[in-house]
């Protein structure tokens, strides 16, 4: 932002920021400490690991069902962003691209769908899943992807609102319809958007614990990670060793992908704040 | 003209089909039957009966968790909520000043905010334990042993710590409209003599105005229903089982201090089995919530902007 600073000003602008960057990352290295520390020693006052135990992430899996847990989670995460994106595309596609009389009000709509606690629509829902037979599983958080996601949908029209014009309208004048348009124009355009979406609601699956505790909490073999996580300390009573061993475990994929994705992920992040 | 106009609508509804679908039953019939509950006595084993508005009446002075949790959520809208986005805004104020290492910052930063909610809550009671956590090691060098979460009087506080640390949420956006502002106007601010704080309140603030509005909304909006930072802390604070299976007596652990609206509303309904009673709650929650969005899509241009196209 700004060119002429002084040496000074330099050197006390990167203290701030490197004093900062070590309290962000303490908790961290306190629970990787933590995680291969003995029981005993996890339990008392902290200090520097006296001996260290990597196996602790071993006797995490043999002594807890991590295995399925992480499985749950998987299936939570894939099947629900793979349905969003077959929904929310084509939805996002029309917001952007295709004008109809109540397009602005179906926008706002989804924003207002968007931003509505969880909680003020939990009980007709529960319900209504119950009826179905289908609370203790986690499809009460799967299948509405399939019927659209209203975040998704916003995400991806911003998106495509940036895409120019200029190539939809010339495809159109080849001879496109709206479908081809949007497999050959729009989805290739849109990549970036497209894996923003599909992160953020693959995230958000696997960072779910208010869904899962609502569908999950009264069937076991059906808990996701993120809820597992939340009981091990407490109606399991495992030790605090082992619990910050299946925390890291827990974190493990979420910062994979994002390593793996940063560019996309930080792209998209921005576009959810509506540019200034 | 007209063909075309309608030839238009009807591949619209074929592209927004499912997705109409989909606010019919998730958004539009849980609203109506929330409304509807509202005004009946309901739980998940009989069929709701209607009760006028006895729900209501409960409502407004009979429950005696109700005010404590309103008062909670108020406490975290006025201050959880403005000191994270002073947080936030001040955290990608610094990083835009750095000259070295901008991205791997920016990632440390971001990191806490990244990984499961329920991951982070966890180490950071972890990190707070009052009587064996590194942070209270250090402060009981000074003679300080403070309860955190264990503390009624400690524990909204702590979520605050908590909410700080994983600012990287908005602290992201506020970066990315920070890079916006223009150089020039900073420059000649300085030329005219202008300090640090001033630049920041007189150029950088107005210019990001509607990012800031939009944290505000989104924020006080995600207070009300905060739920997992809460309980998962309760839960691990107190070393008992957490909510769920029935049980949701740990739900604003200690002494109900960090009892929001959105848990106080799960726990009537799947707690106290009360689903009429919830009901009413949620349709609060819906006012609330709705008075708060038409405030941000009114005020806010970069909405109204993109509607108008």
């Amino acid at each position: 932002m700004n060119k002429r600073r002084s040496l000074a000003g330099v050197v006390a602008d990167h203290t701030i920021l490197a004093v900062l960057a070590i309290l962000f990352l303490a908790p961290f290295a306190f629970i990787a400490l933590t995680s291969v520390m003995s029981a005993a020693q996890a339990g008392t006052t902290f200090s520097w690991p006296t001996s260290w135990h990597v196996e602790n992430y071993a006797a995490v899996f043999e002594k807890l069902d991590l295995v399925r847990y992480f499985g749950n989670s998987l299936m939570y995460s894939i099947l629900a962003t793979v349905f969003m994106l077959a929904s929310s595309i084509p939805a996002a596609y029309a917001l952007a691209r295709i004008k109809f009389r109540g397009a602005n009000l179906l926008f706002l709509l989804i924003v207002a769908m968007m931003l509505l606690p969880p909680q003020v629509t939990t009980v007709p829902l529960y319900v209504m899943w119950s009826k179905l037979h289908l609370t203790g599983s986690l499809w009460p958080l799967i299948l509405p992807n399939l019927l659209g996601d209203a975040f998704s949908i916003f995400l991806l029209r911003q998106f495509m609102l940036t895409i120019p014009k200029d190539y939809t309208e010339s495809a159109e004048l080849d001879g496109c319809g709206p479908w081809s348009t949007m497999v050959r124009v729009i989805v290739p355009m849109a990549k970036p958007g497209i894996a923003a979406a599909a992160i953020f609601l693959f995230f958000h699956a696997w960072n779910d614990y208010y869904g899962a505790l609502l569908y999950t909490s009264e069937n076991e073999r059906a808990w996701p990670i993120s809820y597992a996580l939340a009981q091990f300390r407490t109606s399991r009573a495992v030790d605090w060793n082992l619990t910050m061993a299946a925390t890291i475990l827990a974190m493990v994929p979420v910062v994979l992908i994002f390593f793996s994705a940063q560019k996309v992920f930080v792209q998209g992040v921005t576009l959810t704040g509506v540019k200034g | 003209m007209r063909p075309t106009t309608r030839r238009r609508g009807l591949v619209a509804l074929a592209f927004l089909g499912p997705a109409l679908l989909g606010m019919a039953v998730f958004f539009v019939y849980p609203l109506a039957m929330t409304v509807y509950y509202s005004f009946t006595t309901f739980n998940i084993l009989s069929s709701p009966k209607w009760n006028d508005f006895a729900n209501w009446k409960y409502l407004v002075g009979q429950d005696p968790l109700i005010v404590t949790a309103a008062v909670n959520t108020l406490w975290l809208i006025v201050i959880l909520v403005p000191i994270k986005i002073l947080g936030a805004l001040l955290v990608a104020w610094a990083l835009t000043r750095a000259r070295h290492a901008s991205g791997v910052l920016r990632t440390i930063f971001y990191l806490p905010a990244l990984i499961p909610p329920v991951a982070s809550t966890i180490a950071f009671v972890f990190v707070l334990n009052p009587s064996t956590g590194p942070v209270n090691q250090m402060l009981s060098l000074i003679g300080l042993r403070p309860g955190w979460f264990t503390d009624p009087a400690w524990s909204k506080p702590s979520l605050v710590g908590l909410s700080l640390w994983v600012l990287g949420d908005i602290m992201v956006i506020f970066l990315a409209a920070l890079l916006d502002v223009p150089t020039e106007q900073l420059e000649a601010a300085e030329l005219d003599g202008a300090g640090g704080i001033a630049r920041f309140w007189h150029i950088i603030v107005p210019a990001i105005r509607p990012v800031l509005l939009f944290a505000l909304v989104t924020g006080i909006i995600n207070a009300m229903q905060m739920f997992t930072e809460p309980a998962v802390a309760s839960g691990t604070a107190m070393g008992k089982a957490t909510v769920g299976a029935g049980s949701s007596t740990t739900l604003g652990w200690p002494s109900n201090s960090t009892l929001t609206y959105g848990q106080l509303l799960y726990q009537r309904a799947f707690g106290s089995n009360l689903m009429g009673y919830a009901s009413a709650m949620a349709v609060v929650m819906f006012v609330v919530t709705g008075l708060v969005m038409i405030f941000l899509l009114r005020r806010f241009s970069g909405f109204t902007a993109e509607v108008a196209r």
